[in-house]
């Protein structure tokens, strides 16, 4: 395996992990909270149907953005209402959001745009082309046919190259590494990488934080305290949601180009095994969603292993990343102390 | 500051009053937790609030720091009418509040316990620093040492309650409210706790004490109210009264029962119990060698204000020993050797050897609230052969079986599909009831049987209690109301402080005596009037 290889496969692994942290930091948010959050899946599959949708219909990933974030966070208010307001069961509610996003977003799909539940390829061809139009046209009315065109030419999000990436690529070890591994994602890569440190500094070092850390684990102390417990919790639902709109919109209009049925396949679920493996910790999550990111990677890149004697088949090295949660939540990886109050709806005692 | 138009016709105090309540009702659904509720504390003072488990004290203190709005009634505070809608309103008048159960975060600092809230901004550097500096004085003007950066959980109970303490006067509280502080403390540790009130006091705080122990109020309050089933039953100078007489008033003197019944034929001892001690999960000693006897055919009634070991008791009877307790002593049923831990001891056993429990919390221990009645009247005995068919319920068997019982006591509704949760707290226990007397046990464990009954049921209960009597059977009977213990008992075991303070026979016996013992005074040894040692250990 050359150094070429290598770079490849964790260049592959930054994009394969980027839906995982993000999800990971919205579960992190409402579960710290104390909101059990299993409806992630559900989350981001209706955020990247939004995404690829809006995308597809206007030609612009920005808009396409801007309603996966809306996607997600009107399934995370489903979840609040629920479970904050009238403090039902979390995980229930969770599950449900999962059925509601699966059926849903075949059902719409299929409505507007007759391709059996996917949208439009967004990479620019015909069929993208007659979905644009309608939209293209209204918009010249009021920017005039350039504006119109410019504002319609991007359906998917690209990759942006890093100031230096050219120039370094000559330094040995550093200067591929940062060409091809650290340059060329999309931005909401690099959303989700500062994501960390910001979540970081949000949970340890600001009022916020501390607050939000405290109703997790004993909400009756912040109720005493005389600060609102719904509140609080309503906050961390509503960042859940935004961070899972992010995850689904990168899914459709960054990772792929377009909505498929079914197409998160599970990262709802492989992001909160990173939470456990993660221990609820910010850092934790960076880890742990590149250690499965990495998984995918390596079984994208080596479909039949050949170890000489044997030859792995496909279907284990696609089942490695199961593999590996089912080992984590078995608890090989020492104990995980989830926030005390997680899945506790709060009601006040006598 | 010239308060005297606030005051309003109450020419005896010129200074307002730190804490006022007037009129103060709360009922939840039917059960009237505060009734017409009226308090006057001083300010730089103690002032006791005493009553027994259920008075509606913890309630009332709760309407105080918002976390329940009075069906009625004005609360006044530095004798300005407030109306406190939420514990932000409370902190901001002043009010602190130290729980029963300490609202802490277990996993933060003591430093992050005490700002969430009250934090100074967005960031909490600030925040911390401060409040490091203020807990540094505060811990030098009144003991409260703690270390600021260790994780509460890592504290012990005792320490944890200055953390308590501390976020409360951190938030500037004028007036602290201290629910049942010392049920978690070590002797050692509430003597501390003590030292601490009275610093407080002395910097001119006002202390709010909730409590049914009397050794407490005696020792350190000004002013003492009693309460007892939701009503504020008197109000008194500390020095002007005797814990007999408080222990009189908080169990009260309702209209005399009376009980039908000859006198008692004792014959062999049933029960046997020798040098019986418990030392609980954190430290404290709850039973300090209990010695008792009681024989087939006689009611034991166990008297004593609740909190003195009766509750231990009763669990260790009943096979279930508080969790992380050691537990050391002898018991004997029929002669037969009680094992007191392990793998035999447990409530299943103990009902095989003949050993039927009542207990005195029916709603958490006694049934399964969402359980139908016929599946309650089962519970305990669902193992029994005549409720079996092979590895299956016989459903129709134990139903059938059921109905009688609810028939025969007179459970009402008679319906043996209703949930627990549906019927009347005297029901509910009619149920209990029916379910253990119906065993025919050799020894019935019994824990408060009416507490929450209305009148008609007690009689009932009562009389069943003494047809079991009649019928050869060693009955243990704990209670806390005293006319109860007075009316059924044969004779009378009174427990202060995890010990018998003496027994008594009902005829020989009055309440007084009986309220000395409880507060924990031995008649025979010292002379009655007016000596009460300083401190009871």
């Amino acid at each position: 395996m050359d150094l070429n290889t290598v770079l490849q496969i964790l260049d592959s692994a930054v994009r394969l992990m980027t839906p995982l942290l993000l999800a990971c930091l919205a579960g992190l948010y409402s579960e710290r909270a104390g909101v059990f959050d299993i409806g992630l899946e559900g989350k981001m599959l209706m955020a990247a149907f939004s995404a690829a949708t809006v995308a597809a219909l206007t030609g612009n990933v920005w808009l396409g953005a801007v309603a996966g974030l809306l996607g997600a966070l009107m399934l995370s208010a489903v979840h609040g209402v629920a479970s904050i307001t009238f403090r039902g069961n979390q995980l229930i509610s969770g599950v449900s959001i999962n059925f509601l996003a699966s059926g849903l977003t075949v059902l719409l799909g299929q409505k507007i745009f007759g391709l059996g539940g996917r949208t439009p390829s967004l990479t620019p061809g015909a069929e993208l082309e007659a979905q644009v139009t309608p939209f293209r046209a209204w918009l010249s009315g009021i920017t005039g046919p350039d504006g119109a065109a410019a504002l319609t030419a991007t359906p998917r999000f690209g990759e942006i190259t890093l100031p230096f990436a050219d120039a370094l690529r000559g330094v040995p070890v550093i200067g591929p590494l940062y060409a091809e591994v650290i340059s060329g994602h999309s931005i909401l890569v690099y959303v989700a990488f500062l994501m960390v440190p910001l979540t970081w500094w949000v949970l340890y070092r600001t009022r916020f934080g501390l607050r939000l850390r405290a109703v997790g684990e004993n909400p009756a102390s912040v109720d005493t305290a005389g600060v609102s417990v719904t509140r609080l919790r309503f906050a961390a639902v509503a960042i859940a949601g935004l961070l899972c709109g992010l995850a689904g919109a990168y899914l459709a209009t960054g990772l792929s180009a377009g909505f498929v049925k079914e197409m998160t396949a599970g990262r709802g679920f492989i992001a909160l095994a990173a939470l456990i493996f993660a221990k609820w910790r910010p850092w934790g999550a960076l880890g742990a969603t590149f250690l499965f990111g990495l998984l995918e990677a390596v079984a994208n890149r080596y479909p039949n292993l050949d170890l000489g004697v044997i030859t792995v088949p496909s279907m284990f090295m696609n089942a490695l990343p199961y593999i590996l949660t089912v080992i984590i939540l078995a608890g090989f990886v020492g104990r995980a102390i989830p926030p005390r109050a997680g899945g506790e709806p709060y009601v006040k005692e006598r | 500051m010239a308060a005297e138009t606030q005051t309003r016709g109450r020419p005896e105090t010129a200074a307002p009053a730190a804490i006022e309540l007037r009129g103060i009702s709360k009922a939840f659904g039917p059960v009237q937790a505060n009734r017409d509720i009226h308090l006057r504390v001083e300010r730089g003072t103690i002032h006791g609030i005493i009553g027994e488990n259920g008075a509606g004290k913890s309630t009332l203190m709760s309407i105080l720091y918002g976390f329940y709005k009075p069906d009625a009634g004005e609360i006044l505070v530095g004798g300005r009418p407030l109306t406190i809608t939420d514990s932000q309103t409370a902190i901001r008048a002043g009010i602190g509040m130290v729980f029963q159960h300490f609202k802490l975060v277990p996993n933060f600092t003591v430093l992050e316990n005490v700002i969430l809230g009250v934090e100074e901004g967005r960031l909490l550097r600030p925040s911390l620093s401060k409040a490091r500096g203020v807990l540094k004085r505060l811990a030098q003007d009144y003991e409260l040492h703690v270390d600021p950066d260790a994780v509460v959980e890592n504290l012990s109970v005792g320490h944890q309650q200055r953390v308590e303490i501390l976020k409360a006067l951190y938030r500037r509280a004028d007036i602290l409210i201290l629910d049942e502080p010392t049920g978690v403390l070590t002797p050692a540790e509430a003597d501390h706790l003590f030292r601490i009130l009275e610093g407080l006091r002395a910097e001119g705080k006002t202390i709010i004490l909730i409590t049914h122990k009397l050794r407490e109020i005696m020792e350190i309050t000004d002013t003492v109210s009693v309460m007892r089933r939701g009503e504020m039953v008197a109000s008194v100078r500390t020095a002007d009264t005797s814990p007999e007489q408080l222990a009189e008033l908080m169990v009260g003197r309702k209209v005399l029962l009376n009980v039908q019944k000859a006198p008692a034929r004792p014959g062999k001892p049933v029960l046997e119990i020798r040098d019986l001690r418990m030392v609980d999960a954190s430290g404290v000693e709850r039973l300090r060698g209990i010695g008792l006897d009681i024989r087939a055919g006689e009611i034991l009634g166990i008297a004593g204000v609740s909190g003195n070991g009766q509750t231990q008791l009763l669990e260790i009877l009943g096979g279930y020993p508080e969790k992380g307790s050691t537990v050391s002593g002898e018991v004997r049923v029929n002669g037969a050797p009680l094992p007191l831990t392990g793998a035999g001891c447990n409530a299943a056993e103990r009902r095989r050897k003949g050993v039927g429990h009542i207990p005195e919390d029916r709603q958490a221990e006694g049934l399964i609230m969402d359980f139908s009645a016929w599946e309650n009247v089962a519970f305990g005995y669902h193992d029994a052969p005549e409720y079996g068919r092979g590895p299956l319920m016989d459903r129709d068997a134990i139903r059938r079986d059921a109905e009688g019982k609810i028939r025969r006591f007179d459970v009402r509704p008679p319906d043996c599909d209703l949930a627990a949760r549906n019927f009347s707290g005297g029901n509910q226990q009619k149920i209990v009831v029916a379910r253990e007397i119906e065993r025919n046990p050799d020894l019935l464990l019994i824990g408060q049987p009416t507490r929450g009954v209305d009148i008609g049921a007690i009689e009932f209960i009562h009389k069943r209690i003494v047809e079991l009597r009649d019928a050869g059977k060693a009955i243990l009977l704990v209670s806390v109301e005293l006319d109860e213990i007075m009316s059924l008992s044969d004779r009378i075991a009174v427990m202060f402080d995890g010990r018998i303070m003496g027994e008594r026979l009902p005829g020989q016996t009055t309440t007084g005596e009986l309220g000395l013992l409880m507060a924990g005074v031995d008649a025979d040894a010292t002379p009655p009037p007016k000596i009460f040692p300083e401190k009871c250990e």
